[in-house]
């Protein structure tokens, strides 16, 4: 691969839960202005490696961390890390969309409020430009006011990740951003990701293989914790090295 | 029929039979207390005040005094109850002292209320010098209501989906502004059926407010927290002590005007919960 300063670098990242490891030495990096997609069977450690980035595994009981991941040159697990700050810089969308039971603005508003943006100008504007960046505005600019938990499924998810853009951060994290959509509505979501790299970072987890094949640049195939094979996402669906992964990528299990 | 329907049948009609003697009992006492009360039941009962005569005693300064008294304590018991809760299940995690104090709080709430006046009369009335005032048996009452507020506002929290904490942690939000923004305001319905059942807890409450020396001659209506005072409990109390059927027509009246405020507070707190409830949702 072509030699791209790496955004993040994992290196030799395990992650336990009590006494079990669900990622082991995982060492990869993730490219600037790319799409990661994580791939592998359920409970293969793909969410726990997106969670690990913005450090979301802190909140789960007796899970521990070693090994290191870097954003742009600093650990972010070393003590001093501000891990408030750190999740301002990587964003994250869920798998399954939690608008909070507020408005459609108040909900994209929340980000910059907690943030100090004061200026009701500002986040308005703000709040426009992310709903527009999400691909939801033309739907929602009658109802802003309306409560986000009235949306369709497929409109949730996007004022969610209308809601993670409003911060402006450098890395978008997806936990199968789209497994909970209709066909339109999830190719409303590959799309919105296409758009999106050419300003974010994104690490996408999905079970979808056309999906991953469709919007990512690199792939990452994960099994049983640990990191089987990752490259552009042509080599691993088309000339995988791993027997492993190929039997993946051609749905011969999983 | 089958074994497995007729079972069904059985217990079915063993429920309703259980359900229909906890009820009748409680329709026996409330026809028995109808039937000696409710003839002394007029406005001028309620707005009046105590009186040597039965005929013309009222219930005013009590009824004035049961309110400021669950007002003040439920102010008292709410912030630090809902606070402790907070420690315990947001803060404090799954440690051995937590575990601990857990322990001791579910025990509290099963310790006589007259234990809790004690405690009132040495800590507050006493050391504090607080004296026989309505801060004093406010104060009181609010440790008494304290386990059961605690208990609740822990299983409110429990209940808030950690979708919706993880949502607001992946925007950078503070332990704190998570909390303060979204856990409590989704919480808020369970924590006021908290506050509702420790109300009905300490609404009733006699024994505690005696020890701490609630009056039972009260000719004025409190004027400020630092007010001596009586309050409905403790005037049924009192008149059911006197010889003579007038004035335990009295207290049968003023049972009913108790049962009453009940209704109304509890029905007050269940509207507010359930507008907190739907104004989430919608």
């Amino acid at each position: 691969m072509e030699p791209v300063a790496a955004k993040i670098d994992l290196r030799a990242l395990s992650v336990f839960y009590g006494e079990t490891a669900a990622l082991r030495e995982v060492t990869m990096p993730v490219r600037a202005q790319q799409v990661t997609a994580l791939i592998g069977p359920s409970g293969c450690g793909k969410t726990t490696l997106l969670r690990a980035l913005n450090r979301m595994n802190d909140i789960i009981p007796h899970s521990r961390v070693e090994g290191d991941v870097w954003l742009d040159g600093h650990s972010i697990l070393s003590p001093s890390t501000d891990v408030v700050a750190l999740r301002r810089r990587v964003g994250m969308v869920f798998q399954k969309s939690n608008p909070f039971p507020m408005s459609v603005f108040d909900n994209v508003a929340y980000g910059l409020r907690i943030n100090g943006v004061r200026d009701r100008r500002e986040i308005a504007e703000r709040v426009e430009e992310s709903l527009r960046a999400a691909a939801i505005w033309s739907e929602v600019q009658d109802r802003l006011h309306a409560p986000a938990l009235t949306l369709s499924g497929g409109q949730q998810q996007r004022l969610c990740i209308a809601r993670a853009l409003a911060i402006q951060p450098e890395v978008l994290l997806m936990d199968e951003p789209a497994s909970a959509l209709d066909p339109i509505a999830t190719q409303r979501i590959e799309e919105l990701i296409l758009a999106l790299k050419r300003t974010y970072t994104i690490v996408i987890v999905t079970h979808n293989m056309q999906q991953a094949a469709r919007v990512s640049d690199v792939t990452a195939f994960l099994w049983m914790g640990q990191l089987i094979e990752q490259g552009r996402t042509e080599d691993v669906f088309t000339a995988p090295r791993e027997r492993l992964t190929e039997a993946y990528v051609t749905g011969r299990f999983g | 029929m089958t074994r497995a329907a007729w079972m069904d049948r059985a217990f079915h009609a063993l429920g309703l039979a259980v359900l229909a003697v906890a009820l009748s009992a409680l329709m026996f006492l409330l026809a028995d207390v109808w039937r000696d009360g409710a003839s002394r039941l007029s406005w001028a009962f309620v707005t009046g005040y105590p009186s040597r005569q039965a005929s013309t005693a009222g219930l005013l300064p009590a009824v004035a005094g049961s309110l400021w008294l669950v007002v003040l304590a439920a102010a008292m018991a709410m912030p630090v109850g809902v606070g402790a809760a907070i420690a315990l299940e947001e803060y404090a995690g799954r440690r051995r002292w937590a575990r601990l104090v857990e322990i001791n709080i579910a025990n509290l709430a099963a310790v006589p209320s007259i234990i809790y006046g004690l405690l009132g009369l040495g800590l507050f009335v006493q050391a504090l010098q607080l004296e026989r005032t309505l801060i004093a048996g406010a104060a009181t009452l609010a440790l008494l209501m304290l386990p059961v507020v605690i208990l609740t506002a822990r299983e409110a929290l429990k209940a808030v989906p950690l979708a919706q904490r993880e949502a607001a942690l992946a925007l950078g939000s503070t332990k704190w502004q998570t909390i303060w923004h979204h856990v409590l305001p989704t919480a808020m319905p369970g924590l006021l059926t908290g506050l509702i059942l420790a109300v009905s807890r300490v609404i009733g409450e006699t024994a505690p407010l005696i020890v701490i020396g609630a009056l039972t001659y009260v000719p004025f209506v409190p004027d400020g927290p630092s007010s001596p005072f009586t309050a409905l409990p403790i005037q049924i109390f009192a008149w059911i002590s006197r010889p003579g059927t007038a004035f335990r027509a009295n207290a049968a009246a003023a049972i009913l005007l108790l049962l009453g405020v009940l209704l109304v507070t509890n029905g007050i707190a269940i509207g507010v919960r359930d507008r907190a409830a739907r104004r989430r949702v919608a």
